[in-house]
């Protein structure tokens, strides 16, 4: 227990890699939330008629609804009035051209490790940069748009494509959902869209890489991936902000549409700011996720990592509607000090012959509370479903908790639900075996959290996995004696 | 190479080992036997620096260095292998990414260069002849599903990888059939050279047939009581230990 307490007391001690912050002259929406505030950043992007009044529906029923409070978290109320809602540096520019980027700006990618030097950057993935409320540069469009890829910020978007964006945004998840995707859809700021047309394999790795910097601001971004028939793509998602003593809220949108015979999988290494070892500060991350397998054959993969954030509430889901058609979950969830995460996912099986499966697995350490929430529906019209879910929980230390609510809703006798579930200790036994072959502590932790978190890890691109194996073992550093 | 003196060890408040002695030098095998919860074990964990015992006397001095004073990795670092009694379970790593962690943090201490994957994939295939272990069973996750003897054998495996100065097998013979046994002796035996030494805990004689050993020691009740070459491991395996119970026991009470 000693040892336990001072490693403890060690791992609280560490940094937060991401933590820094730089000042620009922002442009920013005043203080508040009101329809003026709404129109203020309609108008400031510049949007159609029918976007600002999409805005405003949404926020009209957003203020209908009340927060959701079945989720195991606990957190005091946030004030939504008292939030910036957009904030943006002034350096931006309307042109996209990567050669007029700010030097600063891409001073700041630079120093989070993201490169958005095309010619520096390691071939295979392209980048939408986006910065508090705005993007500040995509790479690579050129060589995509050759092959008829779309991949540009979402205000770009708006205008470039907007009979895209108007037939698909709100169709996966709708603008009154729920509490915070309503108010995302009242507010978004910016995002990524990409569109793949029918037949063709986007031949790198996509990416959106989230940063907040700005205090007091909320970042509310939107992601649209439209996969048309026959075609494939992998996206992927970092985020990371400073440590702040306030919490900060982050309320995003991803949806995603498959077509028939389409795969998408798309990757999350979530390391916002978890807050300090006393639970200080720390971002909200609400964020909503959905896909739908529209058609015949289609594949969604949903594969995470969440390592970061103070509270994260959070289910990326299938919609299995396309017959055929397969939705997957990889997660694991890991929670330090005083981090709570209820995390998992949905799989709503719709379509005849649909399979979808579930492997979570959370890690515990510190005073945090891990749950997931999983729920498996097969409606009466989904012959033969499958589902297999497994869920495995790893506790460091006795002052954490993990927690599983699996729901299981079955319409149609012919389904096939299956769900197991593990929990375990970090056993003294494992870590002295370690330490007896000359694995230093740290190292046996690294190594056995990414065995327990070897099958979720698989799944990620090769160079996101190095990038998840190195933070799973940086954020339980020192967290078992 | 090895010095205990006075060495007290307990857990949870209860005293286990009540003073042991013992000189090991380099090109030696020392067995340690003793009936069941005489302190074998605690002995080898203590050695090895499990966290659980707390020693509250005496002194253990290992290539000159004060071993208690070391943390348990270090003392791996310096040479200490324990083949362990139960050989824990680690899902998801296989032994081979398990080993190349270890052996470069050992390299590492010693101011050597780490293997890369061509060089200790060599080093591998080599030590797997010594101790006829199969491929497969190595990209396997560590001793997950692994048979009594399997386990066994991918001890001495790694204590091949590792080439430590001083071997601690705890009861490596339990569990083993005859096989299996003959293997994993002789792996020993192919390990142990004049710079190296063996402690071999046992409970019974058997396996002292084919490790044979220089001394015998006989623990009981957290002590020495008699010491003896091989000779003394026939006699017990013939008498059994209740006679040097008798004996000790007899000598406590006047």
């Amino acid at each position: 227990m000693s040892k336990d307490n001072s490693i403890l007391e060690e791992l609280t001690s560490k940094e937060y890699e991401h933590g820094w912050s730089v000042n620009y002259e922002a442009d920013e929406a005043p203080i508040g939330l009101n329809e003026d505030i709404i129109r203020w950043i309609s108008a400031k992007k510049e949007e159609p008629q029918w976007l600002l009044e999409w805005r405003l529906k949404a926020f009209r029923t957003w203020l209908t609804m009340t927060e959701p409070e079945w989720a195991n978290v606990h957190y005091p109320k946030i004030d939504l009035q008292a939030l910036r809602y957009y904030s943006a540096p002034k350096q931006i520019k309307k042109s996209k051209n990567l050669d007029e980027v700010d030097p600063e700006l891409i001073a700041i990618y630079e120093r989070l490790g993201i490169s958005l030097n095309e010619q520096k950057r390691l071939q295979g993935i392209a980048v939408d940069a986006v910065l508090d409320s705005v993007s500040v540069a995509t790479t690579f469009r050129g060589t995509l748009s050759k092959l008829g890829i779309v991949f540009c910020s979402f205000s770009e978007a708006v205008k470039e494509y907007p009979e895209l964006i108007q037939k698909y945004l709100g169709s996966v998840v709708p603008m009154t959902d729920n509490y915070y995707a309503a108010l995302n859809s009242a507010v978004f700021s910016d995002g990524s869209f990409c569109y793949i047309p029918k037949g063709v394999r986007c031949p790198m790795e996509l990416s959106t890489y989230f940063r907040i910097n700005a205090a007091n601001t909320g970042q509310f971004e939107r992601t649209l991936i439209v996969a048309d028939d026959e075609s494939y793509v992998s996206y992927l998602e970092g985020c990371t902000a400073p440590s702040r003593d306030e919490n900060q809220l982050h309320a995003a949108v991803v949806e995603i549409y498959a077509g028939t015979h389409a795969q998408v999988k798309y990757s999350t290494v979530q390391n916002w700011y978890p807050g300090d070892k006393e639970g200080k500060g720390g971002i909200y991350n609400f964020v909503t996720k959905r896909g739908i397998c529209a058609g015949d054959h289609s594949k969604i993969s949903w594969t995470q990592v969440e390592t970061g954030s103070a509270v994260t509430w959070k289910y990326p889901s299938c919609i299995l509607k396309g017959d055929y058609s397969i939705g997957e979950f990889y997660s694991v969830a890991v929670t330090n000090n005083y981090q709570q995460a209820d995390t998992g996912t949905k799989m709503i099986h719709i379509g005849k012959n649909t399979k979808s499966r579930i492997v979570s697995k959370g890690i515990s350490a510190g005073k945090s509370q891990n749950s997931y929430r999983g729920q498996v529906q097969v409606m009466k019209r989904a012959d033969n479903a499958r589902n297999f879910s497994q869920c495995d929980s790893l506790l460091m230390g006795d002052r954490c908790g993990a927690h599983t609510f699996p729901y299981i809703d079955i319409n149609n006798p012919s389904a096939k639900v299956e769900h197991e579930a593990t929990t375990s200790k970090i056993g003294e036994d494992q870590i002295f075996y370690c330490n007896q072959r000359g694995i230093a502590t740290e190292d046996a932790v690294a190594l056995i959290v990414n065995g327990y978190a070897k099958e979720v890890l698989n799944q990620l691109p090769m160079e996101f996995a190095v990038e998840a194996q190195k933070l799973l073992a940086l954020t339980l550093e020192g967290s078992v004696g | 190479m090895l010095s205990i003196k006075n060495l007290h060890a307990s857990i949870e408040g209860n005293e286990i080992l009540r003073g042991i002695n013992l000189e090991v030098k380099a090109g030696e095998i020392h067995a340690i036997m003793g009936p069941n919860g005489s302190g074998k074990s605690t002995l080898a964990s203590v050695l090895a620096g499990r966290e659980e015992y707390e020693v509250t006397e005496g002194e253990v001095t290992f290539k000159g260095k004060d071993l208690l004073d070391l943390a348990p990795e270090d003392r791996a670092r310096e040479g200490v292998f324990l083949a362990f009694q139960y050989p824990v379970e680690i899902p998801g790593v296989s032994s081979t990414n398990f080993l190349r962690t270890a052996v470069n943090q050992v390299r590492e201490y010693r101011g050597l260069e780490p293997l890369d994957a061509v060089k200790f994939l060599t080093l591998m295939k080599e030590k797997m002849k010594l101790v006829e272990i199969d491929q497969k069973l190595l990209s396997r996750s560590l001793n997950e599903g692994f048979s009594g003897g399997e386990k066994k054998r991918n001890e001495i495996f790694q204590m091949a990888m590792l080439e430590p100065t001083l071997s601690i097998l705890d009861e490596t013979d339990s569990g083993l059939d005859i096989d299996a046994l003959r293997i994993v002796s002789n792996g020993v035996n192919q390990l142990k050279s004049e710079k190296t030494a063996t402690i071999v805990v046992t409970h019974y004689q058997r396996l002292l047939d084919y490790i044979v050993p220089d001394f015998v020691h006989v623990l009981y009740k957290g002590r020495i009581v008699k010491s003896g070459t091989k000779e003394l491991a026939m006699e017990l395996e013939e008498k059994g230990y209740d006679w040097i119970k008798e004996e000790v026991d007899s000598q406590a009470t006047v």
